[in-house]
């Protein structure tokens, strides 16, 4: 037993974390920086941080995750980290030549109050900062929010720095996809090509953090969305924001700055909210649903009317990221499956009530917290076994503990690939997902049936 | 000519001047990185009095330098107080810190009973809010450590202080203190914010020193066995410790405490009670070695398990030591039992790795340690370095009087260290220790990386993203070892890369049935096929393809 200290009582905890279900912003922000056509992300604090977040990344994406950091020793905590930061900013672009350096603070620069627009003007002042190239920041202090606040910071970042209101609309929407894999983001940006929409996606890692081998390192892939339409999003004819908690931030900040409309949908995971995002590009981009798309739909429904009986009943257990959990349970609602323990570790109240929304119609009692633990979690199941859980990597211990099937869902995933390179949005990803599921209950089914009981047809 | 030769395959490395890579290393930085950077990358030159040049080391990281080192965080709880089972250590801090230092496997511990303690696979955090670094944390410091105990029970709990609690100025010794008065169990803190010194070499001293006064001597029980050793600089990386364990066992030696890995509060404690210390990472642990001996009267030697050739001098260098006949026909009937295995996989894979390179950038001894197995299998090291070692890890202890003390290196507390009134016990009197020296060991010393590496190899200190990609394509390496920043940087250039922190799960690598299973995972690295298929068939030239189907 790996956990094996894990008591069923559950005491209330107030002050301790154990095995927690999110991580700190800035690891948020450096993902959504990978996101900008060359960039090079930049932490600005002791250079742990950054160490960390880049290890993180590529454990998760198992590709180069470039970025600088501002290497604070103890003199630049006392004295502040204007100098390093301006020192960083003239090496990175003597060396390393990106077109953006996208800021972001830890909780130390947060602590000691560093101001970077200030010391960003002041690089300007002092010609640190080439013709025609960007420096742009987010404040993503370590001690509020979570992962997920820091890449909402950094998305917003961008539409506040690059977003411009042009004289006439143009024929396009901007689509923010949410912290989802670059995988996703591919698939968002697939669906609205397929659907003859014209869309600037932002942030949009794909091709940068899942990109093919070579035999060439390109510290600047291919991917990433450009300057250009990133200026151009002010003037778009609308924002589809995908994940209240990734999303707004960024949608909201263009609505004040360039007047730019905006729809907050649920992130496309599973069915329902991928018939959302597809009704709400028809409506505002005024097109019709191509045959193609209705042909994927009718697919994922029909693996769900094949394999129903499998599905129906059972209970889960998710930990994850909110904008992803909403979706994810919704979906799994809809195939009649329990999601009974929800945790997430991103603080916010509306999570809990959308959750307990979802899940109003199952027939069971269902424990749901945001700003949550795995260690509750791993108590809530030693209380109230399920079936199958669905989360990080981080999982695998309890998995293993309590033998219960997993399915990897979310970030970080450590341990398994996959995750980069096939999407779980769309109908598509929908598929993908039951396939994950079904493979791990049927094993499972296989696993433990009696030899007279072990079937070969379904 | 260029020394660098973009797209093209390396000429042999011999023809390859390392001064003019050295100058194009250097040549895209801006003038003081340049100047800085120039006095931290060195062609090596050994002396015949073994005197190598002088290296920059131990300085800060430049800002915007993309750069593979971590914090004086990740040092000491990440890497010495990580692989201790049965500590609660508690991160004092928002969340990120303890989330990603909660590695769970890449040190292996195994508990002797399934009742025994083991806190590794989990992460415990105050998870610091803004309203806590406004008012302070204390409060919820003391909360945390009183429902981790409720919970838990542990021996002790350790506390780990993050940047913030640094800058906000909580009182986390006080704090200790204090609860280690009202639980009744050892409680200690470590004021081992991220940016304390210029690497996580300062947290590895910032932990040990804790460990040594806080843990070390508190329990005289000791280990029944006629030699008894610590292991000092052992992480248990991969299983390593298990394997050295295994071959110390099969000797007849007694291991008292592994600093640290696969090791326990309670080995810790009685640690004193060995009659030998033997330090594998210099870096991480000199100084607990030197401080143990002052206190306790331990002597100590640098030993190395990393390469069978290695491991089977560090056995004979125990085995003097104790100067026990016994145990030095043991040793060498082990050494030759294990040697069957090692020499028969050992000349299989030579045939296929003979003459090939290899460039090792990891830690503060690994790239000196792993250059041996690498020459067991008739590979060589071009190029090596240090991610947070001092100048001594490079140019040996004798320029430990040289290096310059700065104000990075003033921040981390030395603890004076006198002998133990009631503990300490000179294992050898100053007559016999003279006498071994003679008889060539040496004790409280380490030669360093350079000296064991040929002339014209660059040695480089805290290299840098850029200087990576250089070097790879300046030398073409048949692989390339460092941690997991840099792997897919490197693979995407179409060069294996071993990671030598963690092992990319593989491992034990270290004593004998480590060596065997080093050469089988290089042999599988650099002559996979799947480099071979970089291109399509369509994408290599057609003019050749005719050539070949004429042919």
């Amino acid at each position: 037993m790996l956990l094996r200290h894990t008591p069923e009582a559950i005491r209330e905890r107030r002050a301790l974390t154990i095995n927690p279900a999110k991580t700190c912003q800035p690891i948020g922000a450096m993902y959504a920086a990978l996101g900008i056509h060359r960039c090079l992300p930049h932490s600005h604090g002791s250079q742990g941080c950054c160490a960390y977040h880049r290890s993180t990344l590529t454990r998760h994406f198992k590709e180069p995750v470039m970025a600088a950091t501002s290497s604070f020793t103890e003199g630049a905590s006392v004295f502040g980290g204007q100098s390093n930061l301006i020192q960083a900013i003239d090496n990175i672009f003597t060396v390393y030549e990106p077109d953006v350096i996208a800021v972001h603070t830890t909780c130390l620069s947060e602590t000691i109050g560093d101001d970077i627009p200030q010391i960003s003007r002041k690089a300007q002042a002092e010609g640190k900062i080439p013709p025609g190239k960007f420096v742009i920041h987010a404040n993503t202090p370590s001690y509020v929010g979570s992962h997920v606040t820091g890449f909402a910071n950094m998305t917003k970042a961008m539409a506040d720095y690059f977003a411009e209101r042009g004289g006439k609309r143009l024929e396009q929407i901007n689509i923010i996809p949410g912290y989802v894999e670059p995988s996703d983001m591919e698939e968002i940006r697939r669906i609205a090509a397929e659907m003859g929409v014209r869309a600037v996606v932002f942030p949009d890692t794909s091709n940068v953090l899942n990109r093919p081998q070579t035999g060439k390192f390109e510290m600047y892939p291919r991917g990433g969305v450009s300057i250009e339409a990133l200026r151009s999003a002010g003037s778009s004819k609308c924002t589809v924001a995908l994940g209240r908690t990734a999303s707004w931030p960024a949608a909201r900040a263009l609505d004040v700055k360039c007047n730019v409309h905006c729809e907050l949908l649920d992130l496309p995971i599973g069915l329902t909210a991928t018939d959302a995002f597809i009704d709400v590009l028809r409506r505002v981009a005024g097109v019709s649903v191509p045959d193609s798309i209705n042909l994927e739909r009718g697919r994922l429904l029909d693996i769900v009317t094949d394999m129903h009986q499998y599905f129906y009943g059972k209970k889960l257990g998710l930990v994850g990221d909110p904008d992803q959990l909403v979706s994810l349970a919704e979906f799994l609602v809809s195939i009649d499956m329990w999601p009974i323990h929800i945790v997430t570790g991103t603080p916010g109240r509306k999570f809990e009530s959308r959750i307990r929304e979802i899940t109003r119609g199952v027939p069971h009692e269902v424990n749901v917290t945001a700003g949550g633990d795995m260690f509750l979690f791993h108590q809530w199941i030693k209380n109230d076994p399920v079936d199958l859980i669905m989360g990080n990597t981080y999982l695998k211990y309890i998995a293993r503990d309590e033998d219960i099937p997993l399915v990897r869902f979310g970030f970080p995933i450590l341990d398994r690939v996959g995750h980069g390179y096939f999407p779980t949005v769309g109908y598509r990803g929908g598929m993908r997902l039951l396939e994950k599921i079904l493979d791990a209950l049927l094993d499972r089914k296989d696993r433990d049936a009696p030899e007279e009981a072990f079937e070969l047809v379904l | 000519m260029s020394a660098i030769h973009e797209g093209k395959a390396a000429p042999a490395a011999e023809a390859i001047d390392p001064a003019a890579v050295k100058q194009e290393l250097i040549a895209k930085y801006p003038t003081k990185v340049a100047r800085k950077r120039g006095k931290q990358i060195i062609v090596n030159r050994v002396g015949e009095d073994c005197s190598v040049p002088e290296i920059g080391a131990n300085t800060r990281t430049i800002p915007g330098i993309i750069t593979q080192r971590g914090c004086s965080y990740a040092g000491c709880k990440g890497v010495v107080l990580g692989p201790t089972r049965d500590l609660v250590n508690l991160t004092h801090g928002p969340i990120g810190c303890g989330f990603y230092s909660w590695l769970t496997r890449r040190n292996q511990t195994r508990p002797a009973t399934p009742e025994e303690a083991n806190f590794m696979p989990y992460c415990f955090s105050t998870d610091l809010q803004d309203e806590d670094i406004v008012f302070g944390g204390e409060k919820k410091l003391r909360a945390a450590i009183l429902e981790a105990y409720d919970i838990f029970h542990p021996k002790a709990i350790s506390i780990f202080a993050t940047c913030p609690v640094g800058l906000i100025g909580d009182d986390i010794h006080t704090v200790a203190k204090e609860m280690k008065e009202r639980l009744g169990i050892n409680v200690f803190a470590f004021s081992c914010e991220g940016y304390k010194g210029v690497s996580q070499s300062a947290g590895h001293h910032i932990a040990n020193n804790g460990i040594f006064k806080h843990v070390v001597g508190l329990d005289d029980t000791s280990r029944e066995g006629k030699y008894r050793i610590n292991l000092l600089g052992e992480y248990n990386i991969g299983g390593d410790a298990f394997e050295i364990e295994r071959v110390l066992e099969k000797c007849g030696i007694t291991l008292v405490a592994t600093f640290s890995g696969n090791s326990t509060y309670e080995q810790f404690a009685s640690s004193h009670m060995a009659d030998l210390n033997t330090v594998m990472c210099h870096r991480s642990i000199n100084y607990v070695a030197e401080m143990m001996e002052r206190k306790f009267g331990i002597p100590w030697i640098k030993t190395n398990f990393i390469g069978a050739g290695s491991a089977a001098k560090s056995l004979r260098k125990i085995a003097k030591y104790f100067e026990d006949r016994e145990l030095s026909d043991r040793v060498e009937e082990i050494i030759a039992e294990e040697m069957v295995e090692v020499e028969k996989v050992q000349a299989e894979v030579r045939a296929r790795c003979e003459g090939k390179l290899a460039m090792l950038f990891v830690g503060g001894s690994r790239a000196h340690h792993y250059q041996d197995l690498f020459a067991e299998i008739g590979m060589r090291t071009i190029s090596a370095g240090y991610e947070f070692a001092h100048r001594d890890d490079y140019e040996g202890r004798r320029v430990l009087p040289d290096i310059k003390v700065d104000a990075d290196s003033r921040s981390i507390e030395e603890l004076e260290v006198h002998p133990d009134p009631d503990r300490y016990r000179p294992r050898k009197t100053a007559e016999q220790i003279a006498e071994l020296k003679r008889d060539g060991l040496s004790f409280n010393d380490y030669e360093g990386m350079m000296v064991r590496m040929a002339d014209g190899t660059l040695v480089i200190d805290d290299i840098s993203q850029y200087e990576t990609e250089r070097m790879i394509e300046t030398y073409k390496p048949a692989i390339f070892c460092a941690g997991i920043k840099e792997k897919y940087a490197v693979q995407k250039k179409g060069i294996p890369m071993k990671q030598l922190h963690s092992y990319d799960s593989g491992g034990p690598y270290a004593g004998f049935k480590g060596a065997v299973n080093f050469y089988r995972e290089i042999d599988r690295m650099v002559n996979s096929r799947i480099w071979s298929y970089l291109k399509a068939p369509w994408q290599t030239n057609p003019e050749l393809a005719a050539t070949y189907a004429c042919e």
